[in-house]
């Protein structure tokens, strides 16, 4: 054999000797000082829904789930996102009790679409609610109004939210879970978490009078007070010029008949779509 | 004079100062309504001490400083307080205004005593004698004039450079300030250094402004005041291109004009220095230049605070032409607004029409990686980087990449063939950058 090959045979038996004795150290030391993982960790963490958005109040499922294992959270109840079944494993997992939470859906309060409000000026910069808004304070006639650039919808872990085709956004009930993300997105705080059970919102954020907020959207509330009366001071209120649904103790869908413009809505369980907003119009 | 060091980068757009820069700065007649934003300047807003239906007198404070950034306000004209509304300002800041309804009688308030011996007054009265007048950067920015001139004891000022560049094209109202009220923008310059506490006093004026640089060398000369023309090239008149221009000395990175021991002033706010300090007057009217191609008599005016961008155009004879675009500002660092409704504001240097022609509605595209936006940038930033990590929303890089440093002009915009928003991107960014750096200081604080 020439040298050459014998030197190679020589440095294939020293790596593996070597490998093999480091293998051998590496396996004593896990042995001797490692620590057990919690398996009830990978668990938790495969129940929590792994859309790391936050509403806990930890950097993610993962910091959540370490969290509960660890004792440093109690309530696996803070995820508004788990579903009920993951919430009760998880208690009975861990010894721990949830709190009660009401549900909690988000709901873009307004209405005013391209077909009912319109632009004061054309915006052509980038496609986004923020960056609209450090141009002249967004180009809607409506400073109060939806922008429809999609800031939201873009923030959402759960994909719940669509820009309707006339330019707005819609939070589909069924896909929101309340974690709330779109509410701090939001440039203009058009979104709301609100009770899951109220099926009627009045779908306006304008404080201005009612001729100024008419002049820029059709569907703005014009502070008639039809619905105010019609639902009693107990179920809705008057803040400034704007309606304001007590969520409390909301009136029955049937009030928003009452509203001319269309901005009380009631949807019949849960938030907004158009088509159902267009029968409450009707 | 040593020669002026020039910074490189930057662009040369279209001046358009031609149709201004002869029309001599006019007076406005009074209007029967201004509206008058209480948040006129960067840093706190400042507290209102008027309410609906009170009646106040030409030159009355209508809100306070509240804060150390920050700078009271005060009505350009007497007559009552009709409301108080909020009213998007030409940045697109919705805020409160005051719509004061003019009495027609103009009446002053009692001013703030003239100083008249102002060579012998101590420099912190004439410190706050500048706060109290409301005072603010006037070239654009609305930093409180009072605060600039207002050092920490560490940092040693030894130049006051004042700013009649002027670089942004189409607007004329300073090189008009120069050429009529000369001695004021002097005087001024004297009572900022009187505060200072320093000997050099250097004025810069681009070269296209050859009868202004004469007119004021000529008048600064016996004073000590150094004039010193400087070449066309946007943006010679930024701050920090300014001071390297004139001292050699480069503005650290995330630095400020203090730190190499210089305080820069628009010419416009050196003469509201002189007319506060020397008559009293607080700041409520400002030299405006109004043009572009729709208008139809362009020109410059001195207008008061709270006048209507509607009213302002009037007074230049009106819209002739169809009109695809109104900027508050020039093209370049304007602002573009739908609302003539907008109120003329401490540092409304310009209102700009333009020509539906003038105007395009461009798509942008993908970056191609040219580099013009990098050779253009005069603060030698990667905007091309830069637009591609704001895009992704990684701010964290873009903040590595010193989006910071990103001072507004518009060269990297101007430059690019793809068209891209780079500026908005920056302006968005910038804004998020602090917005986390605050969140980081507020939870280490925690």
């Amino acid at each position: 054999m020439s040298p050459q090959v014998v030197q190679a045979i020589w440095a294939v038996v020293w790596l593996l000797v070597a490998g093999v004795l480091s293998g051998l150290v590496i396996g004593v030391v896990v042995k001797v000082f490692g620590a057990e993982p919690d398996p009830r960790l990978e668990e938790v963490e495969g129940l929590l829904p792994g859309a790391n958005c936050g509403a806990c109040g930890f950097a993610g499922c993962a910091a959540f789930a370490a969290a509960l294992v660890s004792g440093k959270a109690t309530d696996p109840g803070l995820c508004p996102s788990s579903n009920a079944a993951a919430v009760a494993r998880i208690c009975a997992l861990l010894g721990l009790t949830a709190s009660e939470r009401e549900p909690k859906v988000a709901v873009v309060m307004c209405g005013g679409d391209r077909d009912h409000a319109r632009d004061a000026a054309l915006y052509n910069g980038v496609a986004d609610c923020k960056d609209a808004m450090m141009v002249a304070g967004g180009a809607k006639g409506c400073r109060h109004g939806c922008l429809g650039l999609a800031t939201c919808a873009r923030t959402c872990p759960f994909q719940a939210i669509e820009i309707t085709p006339t330019g707005i956004a819609l939070v589909h009930p069924e896909r929101c879970t309340g974690c709330g993300k779109c509410v701090a997105a939001c440039p203009r705080q058009l979104i709301r978490l609100v009770p899951r059970r109220a099926t009627i919102h009045v779908l306006c954020s304008s404080p201005a009078k009612g001729p100024a907020k008419r002049a820029v959207c059709q569907r703005a509330c014009i502070a008639c007070r039809k619905c105010v009366k019609a639902a009693g001071e107990e179920h809705m209120s008057m803040k400034g010029f704007l309606a304001v649904v007590n969520y409390n103790d909301p009136p029955p869908d049937s009030v928003a008949a009452e509203c001319p413009t269309g901005c009380l809505v009631a949807a019949g369980g849960g938030a907004r779509t158009d088509a159902k907003a267009e029968v409450a119009h009707a | 004079m040593p020669k002026p060091v020039y910074f490189s980068g930057g662009v040369h757009p279209h001046e358009g100062k031609a149709p201004t820069a002869a029309a001599t700065i006019a007076a406005a007649p009074l209007l029967p309504l201004y509206t008058v934003p209480f948040h006129q300047h960067i840093g706190a807003p400042p507290k209102p001490v008027v309410a609906k239906g009170d009646r106040v007198l030409r030159g009355q404070v209508l809100a306070e400083a509240n804060g150390v950034v920050s700078a009271p306000v005060h009505a350009p004209t007497s007559g009552v307080v009709k409301d108080i509304v909020d009213i998007a300002s030409p940045m697109g800041r919705l805020g409160p205004s005051v719509l004061l309804e003019a009495d027609g009688q103009d009446a002053p308030a009692e001013p703030l005593a003239p100083i008249a011996a102002w060579q012998d007054a101590a420099p912190d009265v004439l410190r706050q004698r500048i706060a109290q007048a409301g005072i603010v950067g006037m070239g654009g920015a609305a930093f409180p004039a009072a605060v600039k001139l207002t050092p920490p004891p560490s940092k040693r000022i030894d130049t006051l450079i004042l700013n009649g560049v002027e670089c942004e094209p189409c607007l004329t109202a300073d090189h008009r300030l120069m050429l009529e009220a000369p001695e004021p923008i002097l005087t001024g310059a004297l009572i900022m250094a009187r505060i200072l506490g320093v000997k050099t006093i250097l004025v810069g004026i681009e070269q296209n402004k050859p009868d202004a640089i004469a007119l004021l060398d000529a008048a600064a000369a016996p004073l000590g005041i150094r004039v010193q023309g400087l070449r066309v090239r946007y943006p010679q008149g930024a701050e920090k291109q300014l001071i390297y221009a004139l001292t050699g000395r480069k503005v650290p990175t995330g630095g400020l004009p203090m730190d190499v021991g210089v305080v820069v002033q628009n010419v416009g706010t050196s003469a509201a220095v002189a007319a506060a300090v020397r008559e009293g007057t607080p700041l409520y009217e400002r030299v405006t230049t109004i043009t572009g191609t729709p208008v139809a008599n362009p020109g410059n005016w001195r207008l008061r605070v709270g006048t209507s961008y509607a009213k302002a155009i009037e007074l230049a004879g009106g819209i002739t032409g169809e009109t695809a675009k109104v900027i508050s500002g020039g093209p370049m660092m304007g602002f573009s607004v739908y609302d003539l409704d907008t109120p003329v504001m401490k540092n409304t240097s310009g209102i700009l029409l333009m020509a539906p022609a003038e105007v395009s509605q461009y798509q942008s595209h993908a970056c191609i990686r040219c580099g013009r936006c990098v050779d253009a940038c005069p603060m030698h930033i990667m905007a091309e980087a830069l637009g591609v990590q704001i895009e992704n929303e990684r701010y964290d890089l873009a903040e590595r990449t010193r989006v910071l440093d990103c001072i507004e002009c518009g060269c990297c915009a101007y430059a690019c063939p793809a068209h891209r928003p780079l500026v908005q991107h920056m302006r968005r960014a910038k804004q998020e950058v602090l917005a986390r750096r605050r969140a980081r200081e507020a939870q280490a604080k925690h």
